[in-house]
């Protein structure tokens, strides 16, 4: 919408160190608009703080990132949610007693536009952008087959389908970049592949570009379009997934050598 | 068995006072992790506001319209002036900075608006009424009705209104709150706008019972032992928390006291806050914290 060319998310040159410790160390890449990216590597090797930076949790101390052609020094949470960076967490992040409606509306957040004295006193637009709120959060309740959950409180619910709900809530307000960290961490075999289709999915179906973080290799392989591998903060290998699957560098430290072994 | 009856309907009546100064801390607390000393000054300030423009002859109802103006203000200079430069600091240096809020806000206040002790009048007669052989004040039976609007209020504000969502996902998840758009800024001003009005009402209930002066804003260390049995995250415990404090003092001081000496009221509510400090920690409705290992 605001530029047509160019990619949607550039990393240039990010460096980021906590008390001296490096986590990141000089990392660029692209994501191209409308592409699932896949960051992989071992645990430490900064694919979680890369994801605070790129929503504004953590500010690096050199480097720039460029979303959809404007440049950031740093990003500010609240600037990366109005301008639609959406964010799913690491062991789900979701208000836990809140009913799984609710944690969906809290989502559109950022789409507000009536004022806080408008809200408080319930007037007519409060009121009609409630109703629309609550319509929208149903819609994509529907979407992720959760409408028999609306009105459970979430923390009640399994693992599994609080993923869905915390993805739910993560694109109700229709981000144009959808962040991810290990969305399929501690799931079984079937919930990992629903998981993936609906990220799939939504990645088709809302052209949403997303960028996740995933350890299991066979899945990110299947889904994402283009793989960015790291280790020890510095980018080991960045290319579709085929070629990732043979590079050596990538087998050596990441795959394992049983896998390096086989291949060879 | 009257006499006992009156004794615990009176204690639980005031005991709804308690509660209600409790409820600031409680807002507070659980929107931002912050145990705000300063509650009781601001509710010294709201008190004392609306008492000194009063005073000078402005009518009750405009009155009370500057002093929630003047509360609202507070909150957004608090925020803006204490709160933000704070993020991400320590819970004891948040502490320290509303102690050393509350000290500024009474200096303040009081240079401003005099020290000496003002009589507030509420129009409310202190009558007691009879029901049945049972003696109750009405002004603590106004206090209590009070009181239980305002949680009415306060609990359709967090369950019903999208602000309330807002509210409770701050309190919940901070950084998922900010991941979604939520401006935590602007849902502390408001929290704190909040506390500052209960704490109005609160400290003009006190007010008009022990008129208004310094020593209202010690008020706090009546809402510590409620807290520490209601848990700090909760209305429901605060409300809870108070009626048990209110109650047992009162038993304590008509039962227990005459054996000790009389003038229990002050410490006693210290005792119960021990005892449930040993059995139950978190108080009764407080989130129990459990770490991951």
């Amino acid at each position: 919408m605001t530029t047509s060319a160019g990619p949607a998310l550039e990393v240039r040159n990010v460096s980021l160190s906590f008390k001296g410790v490096k986590a990141i160390s000089d990392l660029s890449f692209q994501v191209e608009r409308r592409e699932i990216c896949a960051l992989i590597g071992p645990n430490g090797a900064g694919k979680s703080s890369l994801l605070n930076i790129l929503n504004g949790v953590y500010i690096p101390d050199s480097g720039e990132i460029v979303f959809e052609g404007e440049h950031f020094r740093r990003m500010q949470p609240l600037e990366a949610a109005r301008r639609g960076i959406g964010r799913g967490f690491q062991n789900n992040a979701l208000f836990s007693g809140m009913s799984v409606l609710d944690n969906v509306i809290a989502g559109l957040s950022r789409k507000s536009r009536v004022t806080l004295v408008e809200e408080a006193f319930r007037l007519p637009r409060a009121l009609s952008q409630e109703k629309a709120f609550r319509a929208r959060a149903l819609d994509v309740l529907k979407l992720f087959d959760l409408e028999k959950h609306a009105e459970t409180v979430v923390g009640t619910l399994p693992y599994g389908v609080q993923k869905k709900v915390e993805i739910a809530r993560a694109i109700v307000a229709k981000p144009r970049l959808l962040l991810l960290d290990e969305p399929l961490a501690g799931m079984n075999a079937a919930e990992k592949q629903e998981i993936a289709a609906v990220i799939a999915r939504l990645n088709r179906e809302l052209d949403l570009t997303v960028v996740l973080i995933e350890h299991d290799i066979g899945i990110v392989l299947k889904l994402a379009h283009h793989v960015v591998v790291l280790d020890y903060g510095r980018k080991l290998a960045d290319g579709p997934p085929e070629t990732i699957r043979d590079n050596p560098d990538v087998i050596a430290a990441y795959l394992g050598a049983q896998h390096a072994e086989a291949a060879a | 068995m009257n006499m006992f009856l009156e004794t615990l309907i009176g204690g639980l009546l005031a005991g709804t006072m308690y509660s209600l100064v409790a409820i600031g801390f409680v807002l507070i607390y659980k929107a931002s992790g912050v145990f705000n000393y300063a509650q009781g000054s601001l509710l010294l300030f709201g008190a004392l506001t609306f008492v000194t423009l009063t005073d000078q002859g402005v009518p009750a109802l405009g009155a009370i319209a500057v002093t929630i103006a003047l509360l609202i203000v507070t909150a957004i200079a608090i925020e803006k002036l204490l709160l933000r430069p704070l993020t991400n600091r320590s819970p004891m240096t948040l502490f320290m900075a509303t102690l050393g809020l509350s000290y500024v806000v009474e200096g303040v206040a009081q240079g401003i608006m005099g020290s000496q002790v003002r009589a507030l009048n509420l129009g409310i007669d202190d009558l007691p009424i009879f029901l049945g052989d049972i003696m109750i004040s009405q002004f603590d039976l106004i206090a209590a009705g009070v009181a239980l609007a305002i949680v009415v209020v306060l609990s359709l504000l967090f369950n019903r209104t999208r602000i309330g969502i807002q509210l409770r996902g701050v309190a919940d998840d901070t950084r998922a709150a900010l991941s979604l758009g939520i401006d935590i800024n602007r849902i502390w001003q408001i929290v704190w706008a909040v506390a500052g009005l209960v704490g109005l009402v609160a400290g003009l209930l006190w007010g008009a019972r022990q008129g208004v002066q310094f020593s209202l804003s010690l008020v706090v260390l009546k809402a510590l032992p409620v807290l520490i049995i209601g848990g700090f995250t909760s209305i429901p415990g605060a409300i809870v928390g108070g009626l048990i404090v209110g109650a047992g003092e009162s038993l304590a001081e008509t039962y227990i006291g005459p054996y000790l000496g009389g003038g229990i009221t002050p410490w006693f509510a210290y005792v119960l806050a021990l005892v449930f400090l040993f059995i139950r920690p978190a108080g009764l409705f407080g989130e129990r914290q459990i770490e991951r290992v």
